[in-house]
């Protein structure tokens, strides 16, 4: 497809988007506190903006998520690899994991804020945990998939099991993990705002939960957009970097 | 005998349990620096029977003795080729060359040295750096067989090398091929499984026929024409049409 091509494509599904939701506002005969309409929405967006709150809410939900991430991918990914590599230890503790890995991080909130208090550190905590078992499970399965042809010629060339495990098992399952760390982004930022929304005086979360406060129905409406937009921004980005990872290391 | 494949066999379990033998009491010798091609309907064993003596299967029963000592897992000492030449997709050409250099206790520069002579003798000088997925097939097998000279095995296995390549690219590797061993001092042992008759004919000492269900060895034809070998000639055609004729045999069956 043409840039020319997709830009179209992508314009005319956002521009149905806004034209459903502007028909919502008009024939739904809601008062706008229910719904805002688009325009509403853009201008509370552009006053956000030139207020220069945009930026310090966004920069703010950001470091958070990026912190939280990067943390429990990276526990995630060391974990993963011993687990993976050493499968009687993974037989013990997949239970543990399986069993852990369905309750939600909100369900933990009441406790992390007992720990740790309020502030950065239950937003932070969010984020980890929604990152941490997607990123666990994906590594296992990265480790454990490498393909055996691979391993024949490891064991051809007589390397030894270490050698194996850096020179062998972790490039070959580079591209997992690529895909790993993507999938656990797109569940982790569904829980960005969560953590944010008691004991906060910044962040998107904080936005939104303040403007529901203060009635500003377009306001939570704005959060909601840019929640969405840097989320399908942060995606499109994995995308690419997952289909140049795959490419490169394709063919062999 | 330097290679012994004593009474061996291998049953495999389908889906469904059931047993079904692969390769059914083989025995075979073979002497040092010896060119084996193995010829055969395809699902006979061929590959079945290779991995069993590279080390990589265990047989279900006899055994495979190579310089006297039993056989039980892989070694660098004999060194299996590929149809679709298994390189690491992450490594440049010299890096996948390297591989089985790297932990023996050789300097940077002897691994250099070593790396650089199978290079050029495959004829990949100015290719050292490129990734695999940028290279032809008949490069990529030439990598392959530049990985596997690299550690000086005493035994190579092939397993339809050729099978993937073009027959202009095909006619060179065999070319190549001959050359490489030729000027390893000791010799190489090879044991060569093809579908290609005149390739069979081309390379090899001796061409084991074999037949499927279960996989045996039908025949065993002693090639023996004059060195250097060439193509199509009265002596080469009439090896060759025995070989036609052996494996028409086992297909009638
Ligand atoms: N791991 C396996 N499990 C079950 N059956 C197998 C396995 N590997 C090969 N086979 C079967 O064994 C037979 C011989 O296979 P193979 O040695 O690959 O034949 P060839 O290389 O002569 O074409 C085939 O029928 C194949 O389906
Ligand atoms: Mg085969």
């Amino acid at each position: 497809m043409s840039y020319l091509k997709r830009f179209l494509s992508f314009s005319a599904s956002i521009l149905i988007l806004v034209v459903v939701w502007q028909a919502v506002v008009t024939f739904g005969q809601q008062p706008e506190f229910l719904m805002p309409s688009p325009g509403r929405v853009a201008i509370a967006l552009w006053e956000l903006f030139t207020d220069g709150w945009l930026f310090g809410h966004v920069w703010v939900s950001f470091v958070r998520f990026i912190i939280g991430y990067i943390a429990a991918c990276a526990l995630a990914m060391f974990l993963g690899v011993i687990f993976g590599w050493f499968s009687t230890l993974w037989r013990i503790v997949e239970p543990i994991v399986l069993l852990l890995k369905p309750i939600s991080p909100i369900a933990w909130l009441p406790f992390i804020m007992l720990w740790f208090g309020i502030g950065d550190a239950p937003a932070i905590f969010t984020i980890a945990m929604a990152s941490f078992f997607p990123m666990l499970l994906a590594t296992v399965l990265a480790i454990n998939s490498v393909s055996t042809s691979y391993m024949n010629v490891a064991a051809n060339f007589g390397l030894t099991r270490f050698q194996i495990l850096y020179k062998i098992v972790l490039p070959a399952s580079f591209p997992k993990l690529v895909q790993g760390l993507h999938s656990a982004l797109t569940a982790a930022w569904i829980f960005l705002v969560a953590g944010e929304l008691m004991g906060t005086s910044e962040g998107l979360g904080f936005l939104i939960n303040d403007a529901r406060q203060n009635l500003r129905s377009d306001l939570i409406m704005a959060g909601i957009v840019l929640i969405g937009t840097i989320g399908y921004v942060f995606d499109r980005f994995l995308t690419l970097v997952e289909k140049y990872v795959s490419k490169k290391w394709g063919g062999g | 005998m330097y290679i012994q494949i004593e009474n061996l066999t291998k049953v495999f379990y389908e889906a469904n349990k059931k047993p079904f033998v692969v390769l059914s009491d083989i025995n075979l010798t073979i002497k040092k620096s010896e060119f084996i091609c193995i010829i055969g309907p395809s699902g006979c064993g061929k590959t079945a029977l290779l991995n069993i003596l590279g080390g990589f299967v265990p047989p279900t029963n006899g055994r495979v003795l190579i310089d006297g000592e039993e056989v039980k897992k892989p070694s660098s000492r004999y060194v299996s080729i590929f149809q679709d030449y298994k390189l690491l997709p992450w490594r440049t050409v010299r890096k996948n060359i390297e591989l089985g250099l790297e932990n023996k206790k050789l300097s940077r520069a002897q691994i250099n040295e070593i790396v650089d002579a199978q290079i050029h003798a495959v004829g990949l000088s100015g290719f050292e750096n490129y990734m695999p997925a940028t290279i032809s097939g008949g490069m990529k097998q030439r990598v392959s067989i530049a990985r596997a000279l690299a550690v000086e095995p005493d035994i190579l296995f092939m397993d339809e090398p050729f099978g993937a390549l073009d027959s202009v690219t095909k006619e060179t590797m065999q070319l190549n091929l001959k050359q490489l061993l030729s000027s390893k001092p000791g010799g190489t042992t090879v044991i060569f499984i093809t579908h290609d008759v005149d390739e069979a004919v081309f390379l090899a000492d001796r061409i084991l026929v074999m037949s499927a269900k279960p996989g045996k060895i039908n025949n065993i034809i002693e090639v023996d024409l004059p060195q250097p070998t060439m193509k199509y000639t009265r002596s080469f055609n009439a090896v060759r049409d025995n070989v036609i004729k052996e494996m028409a045999a086992v297909s009638h069956k």
